[in-house]
C-alpha cells in the first residue's frame, strides 16, 4: 500500500514482440521520479502499461493499492505529450480543464458554480487564469503545459503521470516546468515522467530510472549519472561532466570531432 | 415574401418534406460535429452505402425498409469498431472494406432481381417528396433519440472525442462512449437516407459541421451554429427544389456547400483584413493583440509568445 506504483513480473509488448518481460518496479508514495532512455527502448509502453491503457500479457500492476483496471477515477493524473493533442480542436483553456471533472456523477453538461471556482483557483495557481478563454492554439507552451497539467491535478490526484513534459518546450519553460512539478510533488502527490532530457532530469529530479526494455538502473542521479550505467543504457559513451553542482551529459565525442578524427 | 414562403406550404407533401428537411438537416448538424473532430468524414459516406444493401437484403426478405438498413447498418459499424480497436487497421480503411461489401451485397441483389430495381432510387439519390407518415415519425424519434443521447453524453463524448486515452485513463469508459456513437450515428445515417440519398449523406453531415467550426472555436457553440445551420439548410434546400424544379437532395447539399464558401470567406476577410489591422509594432517585433468587445487595458497584455510574432522585415 505504500507503493504509487507496483508493477510485478509483467510483460508487455505487441503481437508477437515483447517490449518487456517479468518487470517489477516499485514506486513509492511521494516519490517524484523520472524515466530515460533511449527512443523505442519501452519507455512509453511502460507509461502506458502504469496508466492501463497498453494489454499485459502476463503480470500485475497495481497503482496506490487498486488493480490497474480499478483504479478509482481522479486517482490518476495524466499529462499528455503536447506534440499528440489536436491544437485546432475547438476547445478553450477552461474547457480543457474542466474535462479533468467529466468523470464525477453530474449528468447536466454545464459545470457548477463550485467546479468552475475550483478552475479558475487552480489556473490561478498555475499562472493561465489570463488564458482561461482563449482557444487552446492561441497560448504559449508553458501555458499550454500548465493547462494539461491542471487538467490532470484538478481532481486532487495522488498520482500524477506526464508524458515528454519538457519535449517541445523552450529550456527556460522546461525549468518552470519541472520546478512547477517538484512544488506538486511537495504537496504529496507522487510524480512520474518520461523524458529524453538527461541535463533537466540531473539538475531538478530526485529519482531517476533509466530504462532500455528492462530497468537498468534506478536511484538518485548523482548515483546513476555514471559513465557505465548511462552508456549501459543508450549503448553509446557519454561523458558526465560536474560543474559547480551540476550534472552536464553529452555524447563523448563531438561530431565535428569525429569528423576530424 | 411571406406569400412566396406559404405557397408551397398549401401542399401537404411539401409540408412533410419541409418538416422532414428541418429535422434531418438538424440532426446531421449536430453528429456531424462529432464527425468531423473525430476525423471520421468518411463514414457517413459508407454507413449509408452498407444500410442500402441492408435494405435491399431486407426487401428480399419481405422485411421493412428501416428493419434491414438497420440491422446491416449496426453490423457495419460494429465490424467497423471491431476492425479498428487496436489500431492495426486504421479506421478508413475499415469504413472501405465493410461498407462497400455491403453495399455491393445489395448491389448484386438488385442486379440478380431486376424487377424492384426503381424502388432503390429513393434510397440512392433521396427522394424527399416522397416522404411518408411512417418515415416522418421514424426521423423525429431518431432526431429526439439522438439530441437527448448527445445531451446527456455531452461530457464523455467530448473529452473521448478530444482524447481519447486521456479520456481512459481520468476513467472515462470510452469504449462504451464509442459504441453509443457508432449507434446514433447509424441511426441517424438510416433516418436520413430517404431524404438525401445515399450519395449525398456524406455532404449533409460534414459541411454544417465545418461552416460552424469556421465561425467558432467553442466546442458547445460550434454544437449550436452546426444544428441550426443543418436546419437551415435543410429548409432553404426545399424551397430551392421547389422553385428550381431540381431534386432536392441536391439542391440541399448545393445549398450547404454555399454556407460552407460564405464562412470561408468571411473568415479569410476577418484574418486578413480586420486582425491585421491590429497589428501593433513593440521595436522589431510585431503582435497581433485581442481586441473583444471588452476592450482595455487588460487586452493589451502580450498573451503568449506564439501570437504570430513576427520579425519585421
Amino acid at each position: 500500500m505504500n507503493h504509487a506504483v507496483s508493477l510485478s513480473g509483467v510483460t508487455v509488448g505487441y503481437e508477437h514482440n515483447v517490449v518487456f518481460s517479468h518487470l517489477s518496479l516499485e514506486i513509492p508514495v511521494g516519490q517524484f521520479a523520472g524515466i530515460v532512455g533511449p527512443t523505442g527502448c519501452g519507455k512509453t509502453t511502460l507509461l502506458k502499461t502504469i496508466l492501463g491503457t497498453q494489454p499485459v500479457f502476463s503480470g500485475d500492476v497495481r497503482l496506490v493499492g487498486y488493480p490497474v483496471n480499478k483504479v478509482p477515477p481522479g486517482t490518476i493524473g495524466y499529462v499528455p505529450q503536447l506534440e499528440s493533442v489536436d491544437w485546432t480542436f475547438p476547445v478553450t483553456v477552461e474547457q480543457v480543464i474542466l474535462m479533468g471533472l467529466y468523470t464525477n456523477n453530474r449528468i447536466w453538461p454545464w459545470p457548477t458554480k463550485e467546479e468552475r471556482e475550483r478552475v479558475h483557483d487552480l489556473a490561478d495557481k498555475l499562472g493561465i487564469h489570463d488564458c482561461l478563454h482563449h482557444h487552446i492554439i492561441n497560448i504559449s507552451g508553458g501555458q499550454r503545459q500548465r493547462a494539461f497539467l491542471a487538467r490532470a491535478l484538478i481532481n486532487n490526484p495522488k498520482l500524477l503521470v506526464l508524458d515528454e513534459p519538457t519535449s517541445g518546450v523552450d529550456i527556460k519553460t522546461q525549468h518552470d516546468v519541472l520546478h512547477l512539478l517538484g512544488d506538486i510533488n511537495s504537496e504529496g502527490i507522487t510524480i512520474l515522467l518520461t523524458t529524453h532530457d538527461l541535463n533537466a532530469v540531473a539538475s531538478h529530479l530526485p529519482w531517476v530510472i533509466c530504462f532500455n526494455n528492462g530497468v537498468v538502473a534506478q536511484g538518485k542521479p548523482r548515483d546513476i549519472f555514471t559513465n557505465e550505467i548511462l552508456t549501459k543504457t543508450y549503448g553509446g559513451d557519454i561523458i558526465i561532466v560536474e560543474y559547480q553542482g551540476h550534472f552536464l551529459i553529452a555524447n563523448s565525442t563531438p561530431l565535428h570531432l569525429q569528423e576530424h578524427n | 415574401m411571406l406569400d412566396f414562403l406559404m405557397e408551397p406550404l398549401a401542399y401537404e407533401f411539401f409540408r412533410h418534406s419541409l418538416l422532414a428537411a428541418l429535422m434531418v438537416g438538424s440532426l446531421c448538424g449536430l453528429i456531424g460535429v462529432y464527425i468531423v473532430l473525430r476525423g471520421m468524414s468518411y463514414i457517413g459516406h459508407g454507413l449509408s452505402h452498407a444500410a442500402f444493401g441492408g435494405a435491399v437484403v431486407g426487401f428480399t426478405l419481405n422485411l421493412n425498409f428501416y428493419v434491414g438498413a438497420g440491422a446491416m447498418g449496426l453490423l457495419a459499424a460494429l465490424l467497423i469498431n471491431m476492425l479498428t480497436k487496436d489500431g492495426k487497421i486504421k479506421s478508413d480503411a475499415a469504413i472501405g472494406i465493410v461498407t462497400t461489401a455491403f453495399f455491393a451485397l445489395g448491389v448484386a441483389i438488385i442486379s440478380q432481381v431486376r424487377s424492384f430495381s426503381q424502388s432503390f432510387e429513393a434510397a440512392l439519390f433521396g427522394n424527399i417528396l416522397g416522404i411518408t407518415n411512417e418515415d416522418l415519425w421514424v426521423i423525429g424519434l431518431v432526431t429526439a433519440f439522438t439530441m437527448i443521447t448527445i445531451f446527456f453524453m455531452y461530457k464523455p463524448l467530448l473529452f473521448s472525442t478530444f482524447d481519447n486515452e486521456a479520456a481512459r485513463v481520468f476513467g472515462i469508459k470510452t469504449s462504451i462512449v464509442q459504441l453509443m456513437f457508432s449507434f446514433i450515428l447509424t441511426l441517424s445515417v438510416i433516418a436520413s437516407m430517404n431524404i438525401v440519398g445515399v450519395t449525398m449523406i456524406a455532404a449533409t453531415l460534414i459541411m454544417p459541421a465545418m461552416t460552424a467550426r469556421m465561425m467558432t472555436d467553442s466546442f458547445s457553440r460550434m454544437l449550436i451554429y452546426s444544428t441550426i445551420i443543418g436546419a437551415i439548410t435543410g429548409v432553404a434546400g426545399m424551397y430551392m427544389s421547389y422553385i428550381f424544379n431540381a431534386a432536392s437532395g441536391a439542391t440541399i447539399v448545393l445549398f450547404g456547400a454555399t454556407l460552407f464558401c460564405l464562412a470561408l470567406l468571411i473568415k479569410f476577410i476577418r484574418e486578413r483584413f480586420i486582425l491585421h489591422s491590429h497589428l501593433h509594432s513593440h521595436g522589431d517585433l510585431v503582435h497581433a493583440h485581442p481586441h473583444g468587445p471588452k476592450h482595455g487595458a487588460e487586452d493589451h497584455k502580450h498573451v503568449n509568445e506564439m501570437d504570430r510574432v513576427e520579425k519585421k522585415m
